[in-house]
């Protein structure tokens, strides 16, 4: 077990470092930050002087030796724009962006899981044919023209919630609800062939056989077996909320990281692009992590090949 | 109706997406009796008591009849069900690896029995699993009662299926080819589970096998299934001594002879027709060396014969016609037919002597040396 975590550590690690390098070198051969800033009107020697300030004249591998060196010390660097830390800009949104993603991660797991387990249970039903069409049309139908679709209807035409911006918990409202459509209905999916997989199993007639009551068959014996692959598909989920964040929180104008990230790169903000960059990947490293542990929890034939 | 019957099946059919599979079954067990149920794959063997217990899926039409007592169980509430299985009919099956639930303790799933059919709880029922794990021969079973299925071998995981099923204390075991996908000693130590059980409980068996040398050994009736319908069923030794039905006797003769001269096998011709597609009368007659005009206009019906065995064929073999093998040795006759099953059953490669358990008796020893 102690060498399974580790080497899943070690895993995250690797894959950490591969993003942040990823990013790096890309957001430095994807345009350059000081005309930017400058802006276009700006003298040449301004332009200059702020590329040896921020050392952009240097080799890219210079500057990113000097980058990771920086970040073992802690140091995630200063925004461009305003001067302050990049990590507290950073820090500062977390609260912003939680507000949206928890509550639209329960919404996803406390309808999705449901749905999908109780469509598989009643099969070619009314409700089961529902559930369906309503995962389809959750999952096809991209977050931003959800978003503006629930804008136009709730915020314009009806006038019942607000249209943008975090004053109020209605604000939000509206944005949880983009978000977690799309999820609500990928989860719903996954766990109606989970389940429906996991009722056709010969344990299931097994314990029917020795006759346990259908419900505590469903409860006690398909569930934690059908939990295995729902599992995985949370956790992919965690990532995509994320993605999904960048995109309802610039419609709905709400302050969290996604804004602060699209804004950022539309300046040319490196050193907060890069520090959000680098939160994504140890978000989505970690609820990978998480995955893999809670699978030895949930399996017992996974524990044995992990240790190996 | 006659009160001496455990379960009584009549007229049993049963049909999936429309096409039926299972054409009006009739069986009666009694208690404490041991049926042999035996057919070609895919003739409705396994169907037939998962219907009766309701454990086909939704998908299955089910008619006929299934009593037990007083309650016929086909189209019974779902409670009803739940209140036989397990305590009156319980059943195991044939690949226990996979019919046992993956992510649940093995003693766990003994004490879920426990619980719903005797109250057990806490203690008392680990205690009870604990026992019945080490009267199925698992060794060690206080400290393996907390492992998973996958830590057990094929062979101890069908132990474990026993030790589940007898935890309700049932007065029927239906045994769903429960040797098949074990090795060929483990084969022997389950079947002699299964008949030291037996007669200790006095419960009846019903054995489903493709094995007639294991039907032999557990069984005192038969029936051989054929396309959904009962062709020959009578007492174990009459019809393994002469069999007549052409479809059992054809599965006889299948079987290679240890005792006669190596003649050549002569398996059945032909396969097994489409349950879609059924000839319109016996369905048997495109393979049957006997058919005469009237098997493929009409079909035959199981009827008593004078020696106590239903037979469902237009033309039966004669009952005194002998197998050559048994022919050259009279005084082998019951047992001829057995011995030579055992040597064909294919995954029957010869084992070490006295593998099985204690208790393996005079018989035990005949069939192991057959065996060699
Ligand atoms: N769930 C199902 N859906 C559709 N058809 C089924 C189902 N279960 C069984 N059948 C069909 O019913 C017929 C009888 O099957 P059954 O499993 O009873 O055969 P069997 O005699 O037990 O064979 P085997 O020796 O292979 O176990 C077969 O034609 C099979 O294809
Ligand atoms: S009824 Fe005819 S075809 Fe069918 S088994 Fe008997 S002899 Fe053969
Ligand atoms: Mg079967």
């Amino acid at each position: 077990m102690f060498r399974f975590v580790l080497i899943r550590f070690g895993r995250a690690f690797v894959t950490i470092i591969a993003v942040m390098t990823f990013a790096f070198v890309v957001l430095r051969l994807s345009g350059d930050p000081a005309a930017v800033i400058m802006g276009p009107d700006a003298p040449i020697e301004a332009v200059n002087a702020f590329r040896a300030a921020w050392g952009l004249d240097q080799p890219v591998w210079v500057q990113y030796v000097a980058y990771i060196q920086a970040i073992f010390t802690g140091d995630f660097g200063v925004s461009m724009r305003g001067q302050s830390p990049a990590l507290d800009l950073v820090v500062e949104r977390i609260p912003a962006t939680l507000e949206l993603t928890l509550p639209a991660l329960l919404l996803q797991l406390a309808i999705g899981i449901p749905a999908g387990i109780y469509a598989a249970l009643h099969r070619d039903s009314a409700i089961d044919r529902g559930v369906i069409l309503g995962a389809v049309m959750g999952f096809t139908i991209p977050s931003f023209v959800m978003g503006l679709v629930l804008v136009l209807v709730f915020a314009v035409t009806l006038g019942w919630l607000p249209s943008g911006g975090d004053a109020t918990w209605q604000h939000a409202i509206l944005p949880v609800i983009a978000m977690s459509v799309g999820g609500i209905g990928i989860l719903a999916r996954f766990s109606r062939s989970a389940m429906i997989e996991v009722m056709g199993q010969p344990y299931i007639r097994t314990a029917s056989a020795k006759g346990v009551t259908w419900g505590s068959v469903v409860r006690g014996h398909a569930l934690p077996n059908a939990a295995v692959p729902i599992v995985t598909i949370v956790g992919f989920m965690v990532g995509s909320l994320l993605a999904g964040a960048v995109v309802v929180e610039t419609i709905f104008s709400w302050p969290g990281i996604g804004r602060l990230l699209i804004v950022s790169v539309t300046n040319r903000d490196l050193a907060v692009v890069q520090c959000i960059l680098l939160l994504v990947a140890a978000v989505m490293v970690v609820s990978n992590l998480v995955v893999d542990l809670l699978y030895g929890w949930l399996d017992p034939r996974l524990r044995g090949h992990a240790a190996h | 109706m006659s009160r001496s019957h455990l379960v009584q099946i009549r007229d049993l059919s049963v049909a999936f997406d429309g096409v039926p599979v299972l054409h009006g079954i009739d069986l009666d067990v009694a208690p404490g009796e041991a049926v042999g149920l035996v057919g070609e794959s895919g003739c409705g063997k396994s169907v037939t008591w998962l219907a009766a217990l309701g454990l086909l899926p939704a998908k299955a039409r089910v008619s006929g009849q299934v009593r037990l007592g007083a309650v016929d169980l086909v189209g019974a509430q779902r409670a009803t069900l739940e209140g036989v299985r397990g305590a009156k009919v319980a059943m195991i099956f044939q690949d226990p690896s996979s019919a046992l639930n993956p992510v649940i303790r093995a003693g766990r799933q003994i004490t879920e029995a426990l619980g719903i059919h005797r109250g057990l709880k806490g203690k008392a029922a680990r205690r009870e699993a604990v026992r019945l794990m080490e009267l199925v021969g698992i060794p060690d079973p206080a400290r393996r009662f907390d492992l998973y299925p996958h830590e057990f071998s094929g062979g101890q995981c069908q132990r474990l299926m026993i030790a589940m099923a007898l935890a309700g204390e049932p007065d029927l075991l239906v045994a769903d080819e429960p040797t098949t996908a074990l090795d060929a000693t483990i084969q022997a130590q389950i079947l002699d589970l299964l008949a030291t059980l037996r007669e200790e409980m006095g419960m009846a068996v019903v054995f489903i096998s493709h094995d007639l040398g294991a039907v032999a050994q557990v069984c005192e009736r038969i029936c051989v299934m054929y396309a959904g319908r009962i062709v020959e069923s009578g007492p174990v030794g009459r019809v393994f001594d002469a069999p007549r039905h052409p479809y059992t006797r054809g599965l006889f003769d299948a079987l290679p002879s240890l005792t006669g001269p190596r003649t050549r096998l002569s398996p059945i011709p032909g396969t097994v027709p489409d349950p879609r597609a059924l000839p319109q009368g016996c369905a048997f007659a495109p393979r049957c060396a006997r058919a005469v005009a009237v098997c493929s206009l009409q079909r035959p019906r199981l009827e008593p014969d004078a020696d106590g065995r239903a037979l469902a064929c237009f033309d039966p073999v004669p009952a005194d016609a002998r197998t050559p093998a048994e022919a050259q040795h009279p005084a082998a006759r019951a047992s001829a037919a057995v011995r030579a099953v055992d040597e064909a059953a294919p995954p029957f490669m010869p084992g070490p002597h006295g593998a099985g358990p204690a208790g393996s008796g005079p018989d035990r020893g005949r069939w192991q040396e057959a065996a060699q």
